[in-house]
């Protein structure tokens, strides 16, 4: 793993810090996608009833929104790369890898407004909830992709590691309900599956010659004073 | 004289079957052979209220709700 | 003048009513007279005192004291609207549809009677829109009235979509609120916030032409017939195994022995009774005879007059395919919208199908009358509860007929065309 050599600082803790709690969110927000699937598929043990099943959904969405904020404070204190508060919720208007950390803020806006409207079920009613929910299925792939477009660590087989995982979770969780009869009609199960599958096959054709490519640092849109020097990538 | 109770109430067309309702207040609702609750209609005594509360706000689509009635006895 | 006169006479409603074709708005006003003007400013709740003295009860069904609703209706906030509902979704009844297609004027009377008691500002007619000849027959009573000196709310005639869970009255609320034709949940009652979010006073066409009759002859008239807690007269629907099956008006409480001799009387020996309806109560021929024709006189029997239904099942039928065949189609007509009652009802009509061809086992019956057990209270309406109460009782009452099926399937009876029609299809679930 290359370190950047940038400027006068050298990375601090912060840039740590925050791709840390970044990809501890991802796993976060993996577990609560498919935690929802097996709270609406109904699988229940003995040990795992409902209620215990539907309390650990809500307990890892909150906890990821919680190592969110913590991802977004340290990436905002960090020096480096100047990234102030606003980008977390306004998309694509910051200098620092515009598109790709707009999709984190995108993805992130996607995540509050589920949020707070199971904060507030009870007074918005059943259906504003429930079609606010189904965010959830594009937040995730978004925040994947933030991930992969911005994150340093993108090259570590660690990192494909986890962000595979991840994929493959949500993936199998998708397909489990699909397989189950969800969406009720036809033509929306068919685009479910479509939708999902050309996701994966998108980013396994798109990751190669994006991210795992040369040059993703300056492709990906980092200003350039904060470039390496040397045309050796950085990751 | 005028007594409060409170009871359990259903919206049998918003309830869909989820047995929440049933896992949390085992002492007065349980599951039929398809998974819709059947409830004891006894009014609930305070032991029971938190856990009746925590059985309402637990059901997914609002359909478990715990009312205020007034019974006249005497 | 009015020519009903005479302590204690029948006929009330049907005076003057002829074999065939609606009675006209003239004939109508030599018959019973002028509709009573309310001038003065006490009139509304005149009328309102007037109908709790009669003691007058809804005959849709429910039989619940109508001045109670109409008082409930007018101490609501917001211009009450008041429907009359005709929308008759029990095969079993034909007193609804005969009323509306002969006798219309008598329904607008009680219409307008009860808009001006309440002070509604509207009038609906709800009527079932596969019954051409109602239609007609209020269309033109309407085109009548419109040379009528009084003024009254707007009449509007509303066809509704046929279903057995279709007249209900939130179904028939939620259908002219512009949803479909089937139950939703109370609260709030349609009393406070119904049709277009106002007071809504949903009366079965039949209370409506006894207020429209109680509002000339007064309470006292209306007492002379009847028993003291349901005076009054009834139109009772009597089918079956009769001589001369038919809407009859009968006093309030009559045997069902002179009902049947009013008929011409059965045309071979009787099995049994079903009182109420398709979501009614059976009971034993021999039992039947003695039985008054009132809730008060059947509740000892488990059992109450409904929309006043009567069907005589003759001992030659298959009781077993007729329940079957009804419970299926009780079945189908559900609204698809409570879980109990979805799986409930399929269910039952499923293991009693089984039974009749012989395929059921020795448990099958327990089963039956655990699901029909489970079936009260269970639901958005009572359609689940009147299913339960039908299959509870013809188990007690068949129960040698339905062992016999369960040992030997089917019977040589089976094959009779079934007495108990279902004339419509079964609407048609949403997928769940």
């Amino acid at each position: 793993m290359s370190l950047p050599i940038a400027g006068t600082v050298g990375p601090s803790a912060y840039w740590y810090l925050t791709r840390a709690t970044g990809t501890v969110a991802l796993i976060l927000l993996t577990l609560s996608v498919v935690l929802g699937v097996i709270d609406v598929q109904r699988y229940t043990t003995p040990r795992a009833p409902r209620f215990v099943v539907d309390g650990m959904h809500r307990t890892a969405s909150l906890l990821a929104v919680v190592f969110l904020i913590a991802h977004i404070l340290t990436a905002a204190l960090d020096s480096f790369a100047s990234i102030p508060l606003i980008d977390a919720v306004l998309p694509f208007a910051g200098s620092y890898r515009p598109l790709w950390l707009g999709l984190g803020a995108v993805s992130f806006d996607l995540l509050l407004a589920i949020v707070v409207t199971s904060l507030l079920r009870r007074r918005l009613g059943y259906r504003a909830w429930r079609l606010t929910h189904w965010l959830a299925y594009g937040s995730w792939p978004v925040a994947l992709l933030h991930g992969l477009g911005t994150g340093s660590d993108v090259k570590t087989s660690w990192m494909l590691a986890i962000s595979g995982g991840c994929l493959a979770l949500v993936l199998t969780s998708i397909c489990v309900r699909v397989v189950d009869g969800w969406p009720s009609r036809p033509p929306a199960r068919a685009a479910a599956l479509a939708a999902a599958v050309c996701f994966a096959g998108g980013l396994a054709l798109w990751l190669p010659s994006g991210p795992l490519g040369s040059h993703w640092a300056k492709r990906s849109g980092t200003p350039p004073s904060l470039l390496a020097p040397s045309r050796r990538s950085s990751g | 004289m005028t007594i409060a109770t409170k009871r359990l109430s259903i919206n049998w067309i918003a309830c869909e079957g989820h047995g929440m309702c049933a896992e949390l207040l085992p002492e007065r609702i349980t599951l039929d052979d398809w998974g819709y609750p059947i409830i004891d209609d006894q009014p609930i005594p305070p032991e029971l209220e938190a856990h009746a509360r925590r059985a309402a706000n637990a059901c997914p689509t609002f359909a478990l709700t715990l009312q205020r009635t007034q019974a006249r006895r005497g | 003048m009015s020519s009903v006169d005479g302590p204690g006479t029948l006929p009330r409603i049907f005076a003057g009513v002829r074999t065939q074709g609606p009675m006209t708005l003239s004939r109508h006003l030599r018959i019973h007279g002028a509709l009573p003007t309310f001038d003065h400013r006490d009139a509304a709740s005149g009328l309102l005192d007037e109908l709790e003295r009669s003691g007058l009860r809804g005959r849709g069904g429910a039989g619940f004291p109508i001045a109670i609703k109409l008082r409930a209706a007018a101490a609501s906030r917001g211009r009450a609207i008041v429907v009359a509902n005709g929308c008759e979704g029990e095969p079993a009844s034909q007193k609804d549809r005969l009323l509306l297609e002969r006798l219309p004027h008598l329904v607008l009377d009680g219409s307008l009677l009860a808009a001006r008691a309440i002070g509604a500002g509207e009038v609906v007619i709800a009527a079932d829109e596969s019954d051409r000849h109602a239609v007609r027959a209020l269309d033109r009573a309407l085109r009548e009235r419109t040379y009528l000196p009084q003024a009254g709310p707007p009449i509007r005639l509303i066809p509704v979509p046929r279903g057995y869970v279709s007249g209900q009255e939130t179904a028939v609320v939620n259908f002219l609120n512009g949803g479909p034709a089937k139950p939703t949940a109370t609260p709030p009652p349609i009393y406070e916030r119904g049709v277009k979010g106002r007071p809504t006073l949903v009366n079965n066409v039949e209370t409506l032409a006894h207020v429209a009759l109680i509002a000339r002859h007064g309470a006292r008239w209306f007492r002379e017939l009847g028993t003291h807690a349901e005076p009054g007269s009834i139109l009772v629907t009597l089918t079956g195994a009769i001589s001369h099956p038919g809407v009859f008006e009968i006093e309030s409480g009559a045997s069902v022995a002179s009902l049947m001799n009013a008929a011409g009387g059965p045309t071979s020996p009787l099995r049994a009774l079903l009182l109420g309806g398709y979501a009614g109560t059976w009971v034993p021929a021999g039992i039947g005879d003695d039985l008054a024709l009132s809730s008060d006189g059947l509740v000892n029997v488990g059992a109450s007059l409904g929309a006043g239904i009567v069907f005589a099942l003759p001992a030659s039928a298959c009781a077993v395919a007729e329940i079957t065949h009804v419970a299926r189609w009780l079945a189908g007509q559900s609204a698809g919208q409570c879980g109990p009652c979805v799986n409930g009802l399929d269910a039952i009509a499923t293991a009693l199908e089984r039974l009749r061809s012989g395929a059921g086992d020795e448990l099958a019956l327990a089963r039956i009358s655990r699901w029909a057990a489970l079936t009260s209270g269970r639901g958005a309406c009572a359609h689940p509860d009147g299913v339960g109460r039908f299959v509870a009782s013809a188990i007690g009452v068949f129960a040698s007929e339905l062992a016999a099926h369960a040992r030997r399937g089917p019977c040589r009876a089976c094959l009779q065309p079934r007495l108990l029609t279902t004339p419509f299809a079964p609407s048609r679930r949403a997928a769940a």
